[in-house]
């Protein structure tokens, strides 16, 4: 397969999934570009994670409180998932549908959203958004249980049309206050107490005497709307594709502004909006067909390192690089830490606008726990990712000049695309050593050593902080 | 009042406490004898005898007892009824509006950030700004403005996890080399680069802060009063940081409004009390002020077990320096005069309170920061 080739099969695993190590990739080329992609977006195609092997090794990763053993877990399927696609878009939906922990310290109903997130992350919006108002997580932290016939609440409605499908400018007060009598009524129960249990699962009850089914007006239509009828009429909004398109197009493709500067701001680059907005027109928002026509689009394939990773790409991707955590292993916890003081506490957004993304991911203290974070992962030889770098340098049995060390290790981080500044302090350090060779176990430990130092500088480098 | 500048020895501080969410000032400072307020909330209210009076008609949230001390002592400057036009009920937007003094279009350059670019126009100093918590806020956010966010000050610095000191050392040199373009390549690379010099710098210097600071003031376990603790380490360092910023999150009380605000009004003032007593007993308090504001107030009638997001706030100027009391007026509660007939109507632009500290307190011309001229208050003791 072309080196061309790899570096694009390559850029599609960074944005469709986690990244790929090198023999991942190796096994990806093997296939041509379209049915790579036509693998990402038929996730039953291929097996589950196997999570029970988890619980198996590390019963302590069943706790039902603690959030951090389930965003461990969520660590360990972004590394580990033959379904990346799967794990990117759940993701991608929790940035764009941020419900977060805090308000309700529920563990369960947590875990039970970012699942609802993954069954549906591929299918049609509307069946999204229907599921999304149903899910108790979602319903407490944005009270639609406080929303009650006759004193309507309208934190849901407001953000429902806001946030989550069409952006502000798309519809008036007077909108928000009928979608959020619409949703009157759909609240949760709780079926095992609190207390003496702890936390368990909660679950969507719609209560018909709670519901407000007078008339409403909303978007110009009239009736007496209910939640349902409120989402098919969003779903079929042209704001509603271009939002969705514009979601995609800052996730998947480039950094855009934030989100209320697109009321504004139109977007870099216009054509590519349309092809999204067109791929949801053409098959009524179903979010596999939107995907595969993303992947495939000449855009898409043209516009690399044009992300700032968000930390859990970061961190994930960094994972996929050192080789760690392929089989149970402890330490899944301590990645959710991390990725806390990069600024995403996975579960857990700031607010419900989501996190801010692109450059913002990055100022003095986020840079310095990603820079620390992937510097210490690739700090020890012995770790599998970096024993096969070596492996392979090793394997052509003849003397591996600096230039050729420089390249060996850029390409086995990515491969990443160094600029003037690193690749020459990066080839400096190479040639300060010689010529690397890998014949007697002294010579080995020393360009060990040496491979060590390079990806040290590599992981710290700007380049790498881009998808 | 550009006297206080030049009189006094040191350079005036201005420490920013954000209250994320949108505090609910009506029942912070609650109109506790009116019987609109008791009528319109009937869940969400503070009873009467429970509430702590500073005037006939207003008195503190109960858990605001050290917040109510400060003010009787004479060092809280209450700005009541603070807004602008147009109120935005949407977090984001409404806490972009207070960041970069634009209510009528999207702005990317924050009103401190403008601040940073007056104090230390050549960027040589990293720490003039020096935020506490995740990310920094907008509001000290703008192109080629530099200012440090510091997630944890007693493991501060890059390439930690090297062990041999040379190593790091020489490390340290080829990441600034790295981080040292000869020709820019976009924004956001050369953000990168700004941002990855400029650490390196920082914390060399902030290094110093934990190993210096001894206090006996024992602040409470919480997300505020760590901060504050954080802003006192940095603050009586001495190098030369001019503006903290810090957030207390969680104010967005749809629901069960009455234990949570009670919680954070607990936390935030003795935070502030503790703060406070701590920056005198290393004489580092004179040149302090703190402001505290929040994205907006909320509704007046409540929704049965919170408030829903409204207009016509609160924000707070505290110091030992501030003339204490209560500035522009209290939102009126009549009815006739709601607010689309649910709000409080703002009586004063947070734009002139802005203006206020700039011109008073920073010495520094508000007019190109917060967009115009607005009407200043007058909430500092003159000069001695």
């Amino acid at each position: 397969m072309a080196a061309a080739d790899t570096a694009l099969i390559a850029h599609l695993l960074r944005r469709a999934g986690f990244g790929a190590s090198r023999d991942e990739l190796e096994e990806y080329s093997r296939k041509p570009y379209e049915e790579i992609v036509d693998d990402l977006v038929r996730p039953e195609r291929f097996a589950e994670v196997d999570e029970k092997l988890l619980n198996r090794y590390y019963p302590h990763l069943m706790n039902q409180d603690n959030p951090g053993v389930w965003n461990g877990r969520w660590f360990y399927r972004m590394v580990n998932s033959r379904r990346p696609l799967q794990e990117k878009m759940t993701l991608f939906w929790h940035h764009v549908f941020a419900t977060g922990w805090t308000k309700s310290e529920h563990t369960p109903t947590m875990v039970e959203h970012i699942e609802m997130l993954r069954r549906n992350c591929l299918g049609n919006l509307r069946t999204l958004l229907v599921e999304l108002s149903r899910d108790p997580a979602m319903i407490y932290w944005l009270d639609n249980c406080e929303n009650h016939s006759g004193a309507p609440n309208e934190n849901y409605g407001r953000e429902l049309l806001e946030l989550f499908s069409m952006g502000i400018g798309n519809y008036t007060e007077a909108d928000i206050k009928n979608v959020a009598r619409a949703f009157t009524g759909w609240t949760f129960e709780q079926p095992i107490p609190l207390y003496p249990f702890g936390h368990y699962g909660a679950r969507f009850v719609y209560r018909p005497e709670d519901h407000d089914d007078s008339e409403k007006v909303f978007l110009g239509q009239r009736g007496r709307f209910g939640g349902e009828d409120i989402v098919d009429i969003i779903v079929r909004q042209p704001a509603a594709a271009r939002f969705i398109a514009r979601h995609i197009y800052n996730f998947f493709v480039a950094d855009e502004p934030q989100v209320p500067a697109w009321s504004v701001t139109p977007p870099q680059d216009p054509a590519a909006i349309e092809v999204l907005v067109k791929a949801y027109t053409d098959s009524n928002a179903d979010m596999r067909s939107i995907m595969r026509v993303l992947f495939n689009s000449d855009f898409f394939k043209a516009t690399r390192f044009k992300r700032v990773k968000c930390p859990a790409e970061f961190i994930a991707g960094t994972i996929k690089l050192s080789g760690d955590h392929r089989s149970p292993q402890l330490g899944l916890v301590a990645l959710d830490a991390a990725a806390i003081v990069m600024g995403q506490k996975l579960m857990d957004p700031p607010t419900v606008e989501g996190w801010h993304t692109g450059k913002e991911w990055i100022d003095g203290g986020t840079l310095t726990e990603r820079v620390n974070f992937a510097v210490e992962q690739v700090r020890d030889p012995a770790k599998p990712g970096i024993q096969a770098l070596v492996a392979r340098l090793a394997k052509s049995r003849a003397a591996v000049t600096p230039e050729k060390l420089v390249d060996a290790c850029l390409e086995h981080a990515g491969p990443l695309e160094a600029g003037e500044e690193t690749r020459e302090a990066l080839l400096e350090v190479a040639r300060a050593g010689g010529t690397a060779r890998f014949g007697t176990a002294e010579e080995r430990g020393k360009a060990e050593a040496r491979i060590v130092r390079l990806l040290t500088l590599i992981v710290a480098s700007r380049e790498y902080q881009f998808a | 009042m550009a006297t206080n500048g030049k009189t006094r020895k040191k350079d005036p501080v201005l420490v920013v406490i954000q209250l994320s969410g949108g505090n609910d000032f009506m029942n912070t400072l609650v109109p506790f004898t009116s019987g609109i307020y008791h009528d319109a909330r009937p869940l969400v209210r503070i009873p009467e005898d429970k509430a702590l009076p500073i005037s006939d008609t207003l008195a503190f949230h109960p858990s605001a007892a050290p917040m109510k001390k400060m003010f009787e002592d004479g060092k809280v400057a209450v700005v009541q009824g603070i807004g602008y036009e147009n109120s935005s009920r949407s977090h984001f937007r409404a806490m972009d509006i207070w960041h970069t003094c634009e209510p009528n279009r999207i702005a990317t350059e924050g009103w401190l950030a403008k601040v940073v670019r007056e104090f230390d126009p050549q960027g040589t100093n990293p720490l003039t700004a020096v935020s506490f918590g995740r990310g920094l806020p907008r509001a000290l956010a703008a192109p080629g403005v530099t200012a440090t966010s510091v997630g944890d000050l007693d493991n501060y610095g890059l390439m930690t996890p090297i062990q041999a000191m040379e190593e790091r050392a020489e490390d340290l040199e080829i990441f600034r080399r790295m981080y040292t373009p000869a020709v820019g390549s976009g924004l956001v690379m050369d953000y990168l680069s700004q941002t990855g010099r400029d650490v390196i710098t920082g914390a060399e210097r902030l290094k110093e802060a934990p190993s210096q600071y001894r206090s006996s003031v024992e602040y409470a376990n919480n997300p505020i009063a760590k901060s504050l603790r954080d802003v006192a380490r940095v603050h009586t360092a001495g190098l030369g940081t001019r503006i903290f910023y810090t957030n207390h999150g969680g104010y967005d009380h749809h629901a069960q409004e009455v234990p949570t605000h009670a919680r954070l009004l607990a936390e935030l003032s003795g935070a502030v009390s503790d703060f406070m007593q701590d920056l005198r007993e290393h004489d580092a308090a004179d040149e302090v002020l703190i402001l505290v504001f929040t994205e907006f107030g909320r509704r007046i009638k409540d929704n049965g077990s919170g408030t829903d997001h409204g207009s016509g706030g609160g924000a707070f100027l505290i110091g030992d320096r501030v003339a204490g009391g209560l500035y522009s007026e209290y939102p009126s509660l009549e009815p006739s005069q709601w607010l689309n007939g649910e709000d409080l109507r703002h009586t004063f632009d947070f734009r002139g309170l802005y203006g206020t500290v700039l011109k008073q307190w920073l010495d520094v011309d508000p007019e190109p920061i917060v967009g115009g001229r607005f009407e200043q208050l007058q909430p500092f003791k003159a000069a001695v």
